[in-house]
C-alpha cells in the first residue's frame, strides 16, 4: 500500500509538473526573451538558455518610460475601484442574501448582463460624458468606470458568500439586540473575510488587466500600465525583446501579489459553488 | 521597502509639481516608432532652449494612437496639444477645420518650408496651406539579397517589372532551407495588406474607384493584380503569409529567410543595421516593381506633427513643431546618434548632404522612391480620390479593412480570387452607397 | 421567512448598487439607442440626421453579420469546452498529493495575470509563427511540416490563445470545489469498490456541477467581447474567419467612425447577449439556486 502510494505520488508529481510547466511556458519564454537582443529573440533555432544575456531592454524601458508612475496608477486604479465596489456591494449583497425578494435573482442576472455590451459600442457616449464632466485622464473618472464595470461581479460573488452564512447565527444576534451595523461588523464580516479577500483579489486582477477604458480615457496623468504596454507593442521595427521586458515589468506586481495571496484566492474563489 | 516608498513619494512629488508651476505644458501624442522615440530622448535640447515650455509625451502604438487621437479631435476633447498623424488624416482633417494651419512656419525663412520634399509637402497641404509638418516620410521599394541574387545568376534591373520579380522569386526559393523568394504583407488591414496590394494593383492599371465613386473590383485589372499576387505568394512566399504584416516580414528578412521584400523605405535602416539583421551586409535596393504602368507602383506616407484647432497653446505648439521638423533637428540627431539614424524622407537638403549619403546606403533609392510617388496622379485611369495606397476619404479605413480581410482569405486559400473580388465589390458598393457617394 | 421590515431594509441596502448600475447602463444605453437612429459619423460632426432604423438594417443585412455571430458562438462555446474539460483535468491532478504543489499551482495560475494584447503577441510571434516560432521549430526537428496556424486554422488559433488565458480561472474554481468533496465520501466509495471512473462520473462530476455553472456564466460574459486577441493576430481575417461581433462593432466604431452604425451594432450585441443570458439561465439556472 505504502509503496503503491509513493509510486503514485511520484507519477502524479511528474505529470503535474509537466502540465504546470506547459501552461507556464509562454510566460517563461516571454521572460527569457526579455533578456535577449532583438536579433536573438527571433533567431531560429530558438535559443533556450545559452544566448547572450543582456539587460539592455530593461535599461531602454527605464530610460523611455516612467514605469513607477504607471505602476502607481495601476495600483491606485485597481485597488481604488475594488474598494469603492466593496462599499456599494457589501450592503447590496447583504440585502439580497438575507432578505431576498422574488426579483433578487433576476436583478443579479440583470447586473451581470450590463457587462455584456462590447465597450467599443458605447465609447463615444462615454467619451462625451467624460469630456463634459472634465473627467478625461483623471484617476477619479477611471476609478468610476472600473468600479462600475466590476460591481456586478463583486455583488454576485459577495452574495454567494453571504448566503452560505447560517441564518441562525444572525437570528441569535438579533435576539440579543444587535443592530444591523454591529451585525455586519462583528458577525458577518469575520465569517465573510475569506470570501471578501478573494473577491478583492479577483477584481484587482480584472481591473489591472482592463485595457479598453484605461487606454481610451487616459493620456498621461492617470495612465496605468496598459498604456505603458501600448507604447512598446508593434512599432515599426523589431520589438519583441523590448515588449517582453515591458510586459514582464507590467505583470510582475500583480503576479507577485497573486502568488503571495494564492491561498486566499483559491480558498475564496468558490462563487458559492461549494456547499 | 524604504527605497520603494521614497520612489513613490518622488513620483507623487513630480506629479504634483507639474500642477504647481505656471509654465506651458504641451501634451504630445506620438506613435512609438524609432524616430519618435529618439525625439523623445532629445527633449532636453528643446526645453533648454525654451525653459517656459514643458513636454509631456504620450507614446502609443499606431492603432491605439489613431483611435484615441481621432476620438479626441472629433469630440473636441482637447487632450492633446500636438498630434502625430499620417498623410491619410491630414487632408481629411484639414478640410473639416480641425487643424491649425502652420502659416508662421511656412513663412519662416530659417525653417525653410521650401526644403520639404514636394511630394510630401503636397500630401500634408490642403488648399495650398501647410496643415502639418512632416517628421519622417517613406515610400516603398524593393529590398533584396544581393548574395542570393548572385548565387542564382540574377541581376536586379533598375526598374524591374512584377513579371521579373515573380520569376526571380521562384528561382531563389529553396523551401528545404527555409529561403523564400519573396515576402509581402498579407495580414488584413487598411494599413497592412491593402497598402501593398493597392500598389500592385496600381501597377497593373487598376484603381479603387472610378470617377463616379463606384468600386472597380469587378474589372480585369484587379483580377490580374490579385491573382498575380496570390499565385506568386503561394509559389515563392513564406508559410503563414496571410498573417504577416510589416514587422513579421522584417523579422523574416532580418533572419535571412526572404530573397526579396517590398515594403516601406524606412525598413532599409533596420535591414542594414548589423545589430538587428543577420543579412545587413547583403542587402540591395531597387525601385518598386512596375507592370503596365509605373504610376502608383510605390506608396507615399509620412508621419506628421499637427496642432488641433481650438488648442490654447498654439504658439508653444508651433515652436515645438518648428524644432522637431527643422534642419537643426536633423543635425542634432546626427551629432548624437549618427547620420544613419536621422529621420528620413522629409527634406531635400538631407539628400544633398554628403555625410548622410555616405552613412546611409539606402538614401538615394529612398529619395528616388519618394520623388516618384504622386498622391494625386497615381493610377493609369483617372480617379476621384487623393492617395496612392489609400483613398483619403473618411470611409476608407473601414472599407480597406473589410477588403483586406477578403484578400487575406484569398491568400490563405480559404476563398478564391474571384470570390474575394466579388465580395470586396459587394461590400465596398454597400458602404459607398450608405455613405452617400453613390446616389 | 423574511419579515416585512427586513425586506424593506434589504431593498434599501441594495438600492445604491442597483441605482448606480442602472444609471451606468441607462445613460450610455439611452444615448446609444438615440445615436443608433442617426446618421452620425464621428468624422462629420454637425451633420447628424435622423434616419430611423437604417443603421440596424445595414448592420443586420451585412453579410459579415451572420458569420460574425457564428464565430462568436463558436469561440465562446469552444473556449468554454476546453477550459472546463481542461480545468477539470488540471484540478484533478492538483488535488493529488504531489511534491511542490505550491509551485505548480503558481505556474498554473500565471496566464490569468497576462494582459490579452501581450499574450496574443507572444503566442503569435514567438510560439505559433510558421517560420520562426517555437512550435514550427519543434515540428521541423521532429521531421514534420510546421503548422501554418493563422492561415489554416485561424479561429482555432484564436480559441487556443483565449483558452490558455482562461484555463487557470476554470481550474482554480473547479479545484476549490473538488477540495470540498468530503473525504469520508471518498473513503466510503473506495470501500465499496467503486472504480475510479464511476467514482468520477457519479460522485465527483455532480459535485462540480455548480462550479461548472459559475465558470460558464463568468467566462461567457468576458468571452462575448473578446477583441484584442483577434485584432493582434489576424485582424479578423483571413476572410471573415475570425471576425466576431465585437470586432465587427469595433470596425464600425473605430475604423469607419460610424457612430450610428456602431451604436446599432452595440444594441444588437446587447440584445444577443441577453438572449444568450436567458438561454443560459434556463439551462443552468437551477444550479444557481441554493
Amino acid at each position: 500500500m505504502a509503496v503503491y502510494s509513493v509510486r503514485r505520488q511520484v507519477t502524479m508529481t511528474i505529470l503535474a509538473w509537466i502540465v504546470g510547466l506547459a501552461i507556464f511556458f509562454p510566460i517563461l519564454w516571454m521572460v527569457l526573451t526579455s533578456f535577449k537582443t532583438e536579433l536573438d529573440a527571433f533567431s531560429t533555432p530558438p535559443q533556450f538558455l545559452f544566448f547572450h544575456w543582456t539587460l539592455e531592454n530593461y535599461a531602454e524601458v527605464q530610460e523611455r518610460s516612467h514605469y513607477f508612475h504607471h505602476a502607481l496608477n495601476s495600483i491606485i486604479l485597481s485597488f481604488g475601484s475594488t474598494l469603492v465596489a466593496l462599499l456599494f456591494a457589501i450592503p447590496a449583497a447583504w440585502g439580497m442574501a438575507f432578505s431576498p425578494t422574488k426579483r433578487t435573482r433576476s436583478t443579479l442576472l440583470w447586473m451581470l448582463s450590463t457587462k455584456m455590451m462590447p465597450p467599443v459600442g458605447v465609447l463615444v457616449p462615454i467619451y462625451l460624458i467624460f469630456r463634459d464632466l472634465g473627467m478625461l485622464d483623471s484617476r477619479f473618472g477611471l476609478i468610476m468606470v472600473l468600479f462600475l464595470g466590476n460591481l456586478p461581479i463583486v455583488v454576485w460573488m459577495l452574495y454567494t458568500y453571504f448566503k452560505e452564512i447560517p441564518r441562525d447565527i444572525l437570528e441569535a444576534a438579533r435576539m440579543d439586540g444587535a443592530t444591523i451595523g454591529k451585525e455586519i461588523i462583528y458577525i458577518l464580516a469575520p465569517m465573510a473575510i475569506p470570501g471578501i479577500a478573494s473577491t478583492v483579489l479577483l477584481n484587482v486582477i480584472l481591473a489591472w488587466n482592463e485595457a479598453f477604458w484605461t487606454l481610451n480615457l487616459t493620456t498621461s496623468e492617470a495612465a496605468p500600465l496598459t498604456t505603458f504596454i501600448a507604447s512598446y507593442s508593434s512599432p515599426e521595427g523589431l520589438f519583441w525583446a523590448k515588449l517582453s521586458a515591458a510586459s514582464t515589468l507590467a505583470i510582475a506586481p500583480i503576479m507577485v501579489l497573486g502568488w503571495f495571496s494564492q491561498k486566499q484566492l483559491v480558498r475564496g474563489l468558490t462563487f458559492g459553488a461549494v456547499k | 521597502m524604504k527605497k520603494t516608498l521614497g520612489t513613490l513619494a518622488g513620483v507623487a512629488a513630480i506629479a504634483l509639481s507639474a500642477h504647481a508651476s505656471a509654465e506651458t505644458t504641451l501634451t504630445i501624442a506620438t506613435v512609438n516608432n524609432g524616430d519618435m522615440i529618439r525625439m523623445q530622448k532629445l527633449t532636453d535640447d528643446f526645453t533648454s532652449k525654451n525653459p517656459d515650455i514643458k513636454l509631456n509625451w504620450v507614446t502609443l502604438e499606431e492603432n491605439v494612437l489613431r483611435q484615441k487621437v481621432t476620438t479626441d479631435i472629433a469630440t473636441k476633447g482637447g487632450q492633446f496639444d500636438v498630434l502625430t498623424i499620417g498623410t491619410y488624416e491630414v487632408p481629411i482633417w484639414a478640410k473639416k477645420g480641425w487643424l491649425v494651419p502652420l502659416d508662421k512656419l511656412e513663412a519662416d525663412a530659417t525653417y525653410d518650408a521650401g526644403d520639404i520634399m514636394p511630394a510630401i509637402r503636397t500630401a500634408v497641404s490642403y488648399d495650398k496651406k501647410l496643415y502639418a509638418a512632416p517628421f519622417y516620410g517613406e515610400s516603398s521599394m524593393i529590398m533584396y539579397r544581393t548574395d542570393l541574387f548572385k548565387k542564382a545568376g540574377l541581376t536586379m534591373p533598375e526598374k524591374p517589372t512584377w513579371d521579373f520579380i515573380r520569376d526571380a522569386a521562384a528561382k531563389i526559393t529553396d523551401k528545404a532551407h527555409e529561403t523564400y523568394g519573396i515576402c509581402l504583407r498579407g495580414k488584413a488591414g487598411w494599413g497592412e495588406n491593402i497598402a501593398l496590394i493597392t500598389t500592385v494593383a496600381n501597377a497593373f492599371g487598376a484603381r479603387w474607384f472610378n470617377e463616379e465613386w463606384k468600386p472597380e473590383f469587378d474589372g480585369p485589372e484587379w483580377k490580374n493584380a490579385l491573382s498575380f499576387y496570390v499565385d506568386m505568394m503561394k509559389n515563392s512566399g513564406p508559410p503563414g503569409a496571410s498573417a504577416n504584416g510589416f514587422n513579421e516580414n522584417l523579422a523574416l528578412f532580418n533572419a535571412g529567410k526572404c530573397g526579396m521584400w517590398i515594403d516601406a523605405t524606412v525598413a532599409a535602416s533596420f535591414v542594414t543595421n548589423p545589430k538587428d539583421s543577420k543579412v545587413a551586409a547583403d542587402v540591395g535596393f531597387a525601385h518598386a516593381p512596375c507592370e503596365v504602368t509605373c504610376k502608383g507602383a510605390n506608396w507615399l506616407w509620412a508621419w506628421n506633427l499637427a496642432i488641433p484647432a481650438g488648442s490654447q497653446k498654439t504658439e508653444a505648439a508651433e515652436k515645438f513643431i518648428g524644432w522637431a521638423t527643422s534642419k537643426d533637428y536633423l543635425a542634432l540627431v546626427a551629432s548624437k546618434e549618427g547620420w544613419a539614424n536621422v529621420p528620413p524622407g522629409t527634406r531635400t537638403s538631407l539628400y544633398e548632404n554628403a555625410d548622410y549619403l555616405t552613412a546611409a546606403p539606402f538614401a538615394l533609392p529612398t529619395l528616388d522612391a519618394i520623388n516618384s510617388a504622386d498622391p494625386v496622379d497615381s493610377t493609369a485611369k483617372p480617379k476621384p480620390y487623393v492617395g496612392v495606397q489609400f483613398a483619403a476619404i473618411p470611409e476608407f479605413q473601414g472599407i480597406g479593412t473589410t477588403v483586406g480581410q477578403q484578400f487575406s482569405a484569398a491568400l490563405a486559400g480559404s476563398s478564391t480570387v474571384d470570390q474575394a473580388l466579388e465580395q470586396a465589390q459587394q461590400s465596398t458598393l454597400r458602404e459607398m452607397t450608405k455613405a452617400g457617394y453613390i446616389k | 421567512m423574511a419579515t416585512r421590515q427586513s425586506t424593506f431594509l434589504g431593498r434599501i441596502l441594495a438600492a445604491p448598487s442597483i441605482l448606480v448600475l442602472f444609471l451606468w447602463m441607462i445613460v450610455p444605453l439611452g444615448m446609444t439607442i438615440w445615436f443608433s437612429l442617426l446618421r452620425y459619423n464621428l468624422l462629420d460632426p454637425g451633420n447628424e440626421s435622423f434616419i430611423g432604423a437604417l443603421n440596424y438594417e445595414y448592420f443586420l443585412t451585412d453579410p459579415a453579420f451572420f458569420t460574425a455571430l457564428g464565430n462568436t458562438l463558436l469561440l465562446v462555446g469552444s473556449v468554454l469546452l476546453i477550459t472546463i474539460v481542461g480545468g477539470i483535468l488540471v484540478a484533478l491532478l492538483m488535488d493529488q498529493p504531489i511534491f511542490g504543489q505550491g509551485v505548480v499551482r503558481l505556474f498554473i495560475i500565471a496566464p490569468f495575470f497576462v494582459m490579452p494584447t501581450v499574450s496574443a503577441l507572444v503566442w503569435k510571434n514567438l510560439l505559433m509563427h510558421p517560420v520562426s516560432g517555437l512550435f514550427a521549430w519543434i515540428a521541423t526537428s521532429l521531421g514534420f511540416q510546421p503548422v501554418d496556424w493563422f492561415s489554416n486554422a485561424p479561429l482555432f488559433s484564436v480559441i487556443l490563445i483565449v483558452a490558455w488565458q482562461w484555463l487557470p480561472f476554470a481550474a482554480l474554481i473547479l479545484l476549490t470545489a473538488l477540495q470540498s468533496l468530503d473525504g469520508e465520501q471518498k473513503e466510503a466509495a473506495q470501500m465499496d469498490g467503486v472504480g475510479p471512473f464511476s467514482f468520477f462520473f457519479y460522485i465527483v462530476l455532480p459535485h462540480l456541477a455548480r462550479a461548472i455553472t459559475v465558470v460558464i456564466l463568468i467566462e461567457t460574459i468576458f468571452l462575448l467581447s473578446v477583441f484584442a486577441e483577434i485584432f493582434v493576430t489576424t485582424g479578423g481575417g483571413p476572410g471573415l474567419a475570425t471576425t466576431n461581433i465585437a470586432f465587427l462593432v469595433y470596425a464600425q466604431a473605430l475604423l469607419q467612425y460610424d457612430v450610428g452604425g456602431a451604436s446599432a451594432g452595440g444594441i444588437v450585441a446587447v440584445v444577443l447577449a441577453n438572449i444568450v443570458a436567458a438561454f443560459m439561465v434556463r439551462l443552468i439556472g437551477k444550479n444557481l439556486e441554493a
